[in-house]
């Protein structure tokens, strides 16, 4: 009974629709770009939230950083020694890294020294990014020049590509002695410490006790860079979506006015339904459905049409705004990632309101009076 | 046993406002069953809102109405609704079909929100159909029909609910004399199958037929 | 403040609601004002109109009310990772004052806007509009419940502060007594076990017993608004640590996750519909003199207190099923 009912109102809601193509396509049309646009903000800053957390799960637990005058410094390696005393502290290595300007390019690279013997002295590792913009192959040799300079050149030994190319698009990896040598910078310092602690709940305790060995230094925990990129990314993809806000209310205003401007032909329609046996809440109903229908058809097109403009386009349309990078990150793709709580929200974001603002005028539009018709 | 009842009807427009205006002035009435009733009068003499009232398509603003002698003055419109598309089927002046679906949908629509089966449905209406000679259209649209056979088509679609009472209001007004003629045949084979049928129309062809067991005249509002 | 995507959709949707219950309120005042079935004048006409609209409203609100309570705890839960100590969604609820007492009301505004619903359905086959007064009464009682909600759950988030130390499940629901949660926490398993089935138990059989008799509805009505009390205490005291198969977690809201299947959805899906059938049987039984509804009315208490029985009955399967089958065993700790 109650389904053939529904089935019976979902038959008619269809060929209505249908028989009002060209009205019904602009409605459509205007809702899936606005779902387009929410969805694509969406996706884009949790696919770089993901990747940024990705390249955190990787990172050193805990990070020393020497201060001199309230600025980060060069750490003497001295320090590791200290470090390793304290029980429950290991693997503490130094780390050698920097920016380096390349003026043909007009961007800053980051140097990374990586583990003992992956890149040989005179030989260089550099990311995707660096190779587009220095149209660079393997094999071909690269010119720095160094902190006193000197002009010299690298061999490109390798081209990487890995899983996240949000870090590593920018990355050069150099051995020991050409980072020094590049950078000037005298041997038994190093950029930072990084060290790992064996057990989680142990790691303030650890921060504290080097805090309280090494009074002039920095502690980074791990935990703490990932709230604040945490922090970062909900506080840019919020902007955006409140930026947004005012074509959602712009869309609201539009789906209301739509549903509520009845056309004469549309008014005469429910009269005569009304006439021949139809209840208020059977239009009611519907109109429940018609909004359905359009909702779900605009919601899927428009997130498909998003995911392929993320992922796949690499969304053209507002890299400059959300990412900053603009030089280096030219053809930046990011790895597919979507699940179900973003498609929730983003679903809260676009139907509900629409739902919201059509309420009214479909009540409106089911009260005509039966007797509607014979009065015409 | 009386079919309708109406007590001291009267039905005001815009009340309170400068416009208001009285279309029923306490109208009494009792129509009887399997008979062919014609409501006769000049435009706004108030057939149509009588006819309205009649049908329980909209409340009056007092009296009181009996449908097989139980009140239903103020049942809520959910209740009247269900009564009217039990008891009633509608043929309008224009015919009101709806544009750009086919006569068969047309035909079914009454029947959507009684939650019936569609195949059941879609027997029952073509069977209608058949009865009308209008099996042959049922898949064409109602744009592509002719005068004659929209005006078979609006019958079919009263008929479908298997109503006790035909409201037919105008029938004829946009319809030369054969096919008035044909209307009013239509509605005396109707009346054969025991159904009570309500007329409104300001057509001689409709009062001099001989199908019309009852004329009632109307004239601002009031039965003279 | 805030700016994550989902606070937001949470003040859109807050405001919404609260928007839509104004103005179901408003016309519900006129309704209760000039309401008079007897007059065939516009203005009955008009109010009558309006009758449909408040109950498209509600109908809308209600399901809005359940995606918003689901969508708080998950975005309160996704949260967690800003608030130093929060483990889950009880850590970050935790971080002001707001926290529980919007979580608290929202659950509430829910079970009163089922119970709004039941009573319009029931209005609604009257063929007298029996109902009216109450039903409006009741909707400008659910009005500044709704607003005050909305006004919680934005103090909550505008007052979260990122630096705040809170603590979370583990301390919450500890079972050392220092708040109401670790009281219900440290309530001894065993017979919290007793009293959980044997409540739970009798709420299903009386709710049968009614739809066969009909009869005793009053008590299974109080019995259904026992059972959900005794079940959320039961939740935290001794259900969900059989999900987490740990001593000494506690917590409700972690259910949710991924990592348990999602099992708390089933959980309080079925839980709050039950509590709504149950205790709507009970708001339905003053009215079953009344003419009108006579007829109509055992038929309706009969199926509420069968859907109430039949989910009460999934919420118990659905909390058994690893007391029963998984290998850990919470006796002895």
């Amino acid at each position: 009974m109650w389904i053939e009912k529904q089935g019976n109102i979902i038959d008619f809601t269809l060929s209505s629709l249908l028989r009002r193509k060209r009205k019904n396509l602009a409605l459509i049309s205007v809702y899936m770009l606005v779902i387009f646009f929410f969805a694509s903000v969406m996706f884009f800053t949790h696919a770089i939230k993901k990747e940024a957390s990705i390249i955190l799960k990787e990172a050193p637990e805990m990070v020393v950083q020497k201060m001199a005058g309230g600025r980060h410094e060069l750490i003497p390696l001295g320090y590791i020694e200290q470090i390793k005393e304290i029980r429950g502290a290991h693997s503490v290595k130094g780390r050698l890294w920097g920016y380096y300007y390349d003026p043909v390019a007009g961007a800053n690279f980051t140097l990374m020294v990586p583990g003992e013997g992956e890149v040989e002295q005179g030989g260089i590792a550099v990311g995707k990014g660096v190779s587009r913009v220095r149209f660079l192959d393997e094999e071909d040799e690269m010119e720095f020049m160094a902190s006193d300079g000197e002009v010299f050149g690298l061999k490109v030994k390798q081209i990487f590509s890995p899983e996240s190319e949000l870090v590593s698009s920018d990355l050069i990896l150099i051995s020991e002695e050409d980072f020094r040598k590049l950078f000037g910078m005298v041997k038994g310092v190093a950029t930072d410490i990084v060290l790992s602690v064996r057990n989680p709940k142990e790691l303030s305790t650890i921060a504290l006790k080097i805090a309280e060995r090494l009074p002039d230094t920095r502690i980074i925990l791990r935990e703490e860079m990932l709230r604040t990129y945490e922090m970062v990314f909900n506080w840019r993809g919020g902007m955006m979506l409140v930026v947004l806000s005012g074509t959602l209310l712009a869309f609201i205003i539009f789906s209301w006015d739509r549903a509520s401007g009845l056309s004469a032909e549309e008014r005469r329609e429910i009269g005569i339904l009304k006439a021949i046996g139809w209840e208020t809440s059977d239009v009611i109903l519907m109109k429940f459905w018609e909004g359905t229908v359009i909702s779900v058809s605009s919601f899927f097109v428009g997130v498909f049409l998003a995911y392929l403009h993320v992922f796949f386009l690499s969304s053209p349309l507002f890299e400059p705004a959300l990412k900053g990078w603009a030089i280096l990150y030219p053809k930046f793709k990011l790895i597919p990632f979507i699940d179900f709580y973003q498609i929730a929200t983003l679903f809260f974001f676009t139907v509900v309101p629409y739902t919201g603002a059509t309420i009214i005028p479909s009540w409106r539009a089911a009260t005509i009076d039966p007797d509607s018709v014979m009065r015409t | 046993m009386n079919m309708i009842q109406l007590l001291n009807i009267r039905k005001v427009f815009n009340m309170g406002r400068p416009n208001e205006f009285t279309a029923i002035h306490g109208v009494s009435l009792s129509i009887h069953p399997h008979q062919v009733t014609a409501l006769k009068g000049p435009s706004g003499s108030g057939k149509t809102t009588l006819l309205s009232i009649l049908g329980c398509m909209a409340r009056p603003t007092s009296g009181r109405i009996m449908l097989f002698d139980r009140e239903i003055t103020s049942l809520p419109e959910r209740f009247l609704t269900e009564i009217r598309r039990k008891t009633f089927g509608f043929v309008f002046q224009q015919f009101h079909l709806i544009k750009g679906i086919t006569v068969l949908e047309n035909v079914m629509l009454p029947a959507y929100p009684g939650g019936e089966g569609y195949g059941a449905l879609r027997k029952r209406a073509m069977e209608i159909l058949d009865l009308l000679s209008l099996s042959k259209k049922a898949s064409s649209r109602v744009e592509w029909l002719s005068g004659g056979e929209a005006q078979r088509t609006a019958i079919a679609r009263a008929l479908i609910n298997r109503p006790s009472v035909m409201i037919a209001d105008e029938p004829t007004g946009h319809l030369d004399s054969r096919l008035s003629q044909e209307f009013m045949q239509i509605m005396g084979r109707l009346k054969q199958d025991r159904k009570t049928i309500l007329i409104a129309s300001h057509d001689p062809i409709v009062h001099e037929s001989e199908t019309v067991d009852r004329v009632i005249e109307m004239r601002d509002g009031r039965i003279i | 403040m805030l700016f994550h995507p989902a606070v937001l959709s949470l003040y859109l949707f807050s405001i919404l609601i609260s928007l839509m219950v104004l103005y179901a309120a408003f016309y519900g005042v006129q309704i209760l004002m000039r309401w008079n079935l007897q007059s065939g004048s516009e203005l009955q006409l008009s109010l009558e109109k309006k009758t449909y609209l408040i109950s498209t409203l509600l109908t809308y609100l209600f399901s809005f009310q359940l995606i918003s309570l689901f969508s708080f705890t998950h975005t309160v839960e996704h949260l967690h990772p800003l608030f130093v100590g929060a483990m889950c969604a009880a850590g970050t609820l935790y971080v002001n004052a707001y926290g529980y007492p919007a979580l608290l009301l929202k659950l509430f505004n829910f079970l009163l806007a089922g119970l709004w619903l039941i009573l319009n359905y029931t209005d609604n086959r009257g063929y007298d509009y029996p109902l009216i007064k109450k039903k409006y009464l009741l909707l400008l009682l659910l009005a500044p419940f709704l607003w005050i909600e909305t006004i919680l759950q934005m103090s909550f988030f505008l007052d979260l502060k990122p630096d705040v130390i809170t603590s979370c499940c583990g301390t919450l629901f500890s079972t050392d007594p220092s708040s109401v949660a670790s009281e219900i926490a440290s309530l001894p398993s065993l017979p919290m076990k007793w009293i959980f089935y044997l409540v739970l138990f009798s709420t299903v059989g009386l709710g049968l017993f009614f739809y066969r008799r009909e009869k005793g509805g009053y008590l299974f009505a109080v019995m259904s608004g026992l059972s959900l009390l005794v079940s959320m205490a039961s939740l935290i005291s001794f259900i969900s640590l059989y999900f987490y198969e740990l001593p000494t977690h506690h917590c409700p809201f972690c259910l949710l996750k991924k990592e348990y299947g999602y099992a708390g959805y089933p959980l309080y899906i079925a839980l709050l519909g039950g509590a709504i059938t149950g205790m709507g049987v009970g708001v339905l039984m003053p009215f079953r003199k009344i003419v009108s509804l006579k007829e109509i009315l055992p038929s309706i208490q009969k199926r509420a207190a069968l859907i109430s029985a039949i989910l009460y009955l999934i919420f118990l399967i659905v909390a058994t099923y690893p007391v029963l089958f998984s290998t850990f065993r919470l006796e002895g700790y």
